[in-house]
């Protein structure tokens, strides 16, 4: 097995608050990781992290063999954040148009990275009059520029409409295919089912790690929901 | 360096500028609204009017890219683009360029108009060449857009971001021979005045109204200033947060 990302010890503390605590973690080339847990459990922390934009209280990271945060990853790695990180005073075109310039070559047109992300109808108009999950899009839509292998993306299934987040996990399914690796989170555990592996987290803590096959063979819980919250009552 | 990138870079900000119809109309209009005003303060008195109004066309590129910059580099940290830049293949170096061509170009078409304007319908006197005007407003612009990226950084709000401008334009205004002419001042606050990067544009701008003696002096004084202020912005752009 040959990990695209792993992650040992990593311990952040901010404030004299620990974050995130003793996490391990690697993740196996061509697979996508799903990171579950409530809102502050250091998902963002975690992804932050791995993009070399937190510092670490401890702990190490590789990404291909490779600290994080490394020159040499920064056309490799892509990174859409939880708070969209665009300009709302350029339209959606604009937006794309800029960042993949910033990536170099890129894999697909704006138009074709819009049309992964329903965005099309939209293309003319300012980010700062999208709605919220129309914006997250966006967001997810700069890091499909480039030639990733890694994305990182932070909830990038909010608040979308059920047909559109059964959409977007195809297409998160066809990355895996063509070899790109995932590490997508989320705050919703029905989103389990989309990935190959998950990390469950609370309080900065891993809580369980695994397929979710195999989380459920373990714990004789059948709903992901029920699940998480026999391993908490079980702390 | 990768052109490429600095070429985007500049166009996405003139993009947003172009987004902002009514910041333009402002560039380009307040300073010749102010211009005017000046003209009917001094109507009797056309020297004064010559000396204050060669020192005010140093201080509008400034003090307008001044602000634009410490908000608009503000913003890019707030919204996270910024952080979304700097884990990209660009360099500081290019993000910065790519404003600094961006911010050149606007401030070239506001020296345009206002001195235009100063030179036609306000008449004021001119003894070099316009050009030169305009070529000292851009560096001009430049030294505002430099201290605002640096100044930025130690800005959390917007709010406080225009809470620099009183301290650290206001001085260099009152100093740097908007006023009284700076050899006319007391040796110490002259003394002061020479550390001071508005001086220098100032006093090309009065140079060459006037017709006296060469800018090179200043101009190369302006350009050291540049790359230690690009140098020092340049280290807030910082990629890890604690
Ligand atoms: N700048 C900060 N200073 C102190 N605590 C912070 C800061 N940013 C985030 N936190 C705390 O870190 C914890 C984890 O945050 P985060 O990684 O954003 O979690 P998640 O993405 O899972 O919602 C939260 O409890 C949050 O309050
Ligand atoms: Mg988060």
């Amino acid at each position: 097995m040959t990990s695209a990302i792993s992650i040992s010890k990593l311990t952040v503390i901010r404030d004299g608050k620990v974050i995130v605590h003793e996490f391990d973690l690697e993740i196996e080339s061509g697979k996508i990781l799903g990171l579950l847990g409530p809102s502050g459990s250091g998902k963002t922390t975690i992804m932050r992290s791995v993009m070399g934009l937190q510092r670490l209280t401890k702990g190490a990271i590789r990404v291909f063999g490779t600290p994080a945060g490394h020159k040499s990853l920064r056309t490799r790695v892509s990174y859409s954040t939880q708070d969209a990180s665009i300009y709302r005073d350029l339209t959606c075109s604009e937006n794309i148009e800029y960042f993949r310039a910033m990536q170099g070559i890129s894999s697909n047109s704006t138009g074709e990275i819009l049309e992964l992300v329903d965005l099309t109808n939209n293309r003319k108009q300012l980010a700062a009059t999208l709605s919220g999950g129309e914006r997250a899009r966006l967001a997810l839509a700069t890091a499909l520029v480039g030639k990733p292998e890694i994305l990182i993306l932070d909830e990038p299934t909010v608040g979308l409409d059920p047909l559109l987040r059964r959409d977007l996990w195809k297409l998160f399914h066809r990355f895996t295919s063509e070899g790109k690796t995932l590490l997508v989170s989320s705050h919703m555990m029905e989103e389990a089912d989309h990935c190959d592996e998950l990390v469950l987290l609370r309080g900065g803590a891993i809580l369980a790690k695994g397929s979710p096959a195999q989380l459920r063979k373990k714990s004789g819980h059948e709903n992901m929901n029920s699940l998480f919250i026999s391993l908490v009552e079980k702390q | 360096m990768n052109l490429n990138r600095v070429g985007a870079s500049a166009k996405r900000v003139l993009l947003q500028l172009k987004h902002d119809p009514r910041s333009i109309a402002l560039i380009i209009l307040a300073p010749c609204l102010l211009m005017t005003i000046l003209k009917f303060v001094y109507w009797s008195e056309p020297q004064v009017f010559q000396r204050v109004a060669g020192a005010l066309l140093g201080v509008f590129p400034m003090l307008v890219m001044f602000l634009i910059t410490s908000v608009a580099t503000l913003r890019e940290r707030t919204s996270g683009t910024l952080e979304r830049i700097l884990i990209s293949p660009v360099t500081k170096f290019e993000f910065i360029l790519g404003y600094a061509i961006a911010f050149g170009i606007a401030s070239a078409i506001q020296a345009i108009f206002v001195t235009t304007f100063a030179i036609g319908p306000l008449g004021l006197g001119i003894k070099g060449s316009q050009g030169a005007l305009i070529g000292i407003a851009i560096l001009d612009a430049l030294l505002g857009l430099s201290l605002g990226l640096f100044v930025s950084s130690f800005a959390k709000t917007e709010f406080q971001a225009i809470q620099f401008l009183p301290v650290i334009l206001l001085p260099q205004l009152l100093l740097s021979g908007l006023l009284t002419p700076r050899d006319s001042m007391p040796r110490i606050l002259a003394g002061i005045s020479n550390f001071l990067p508005l001086s220098y544009a100032i006093d090309a701008t009065k140079k060459t109204l006037f017709g006296q003696g060469s800018i090179n002096g200043d101009i190369f004084t302006i350009v050291l200033f540049l790359f230690l202020l690009l140098g020092a912005g340049s280290l807030t752009l910082r990629r890890a947060t604690h």
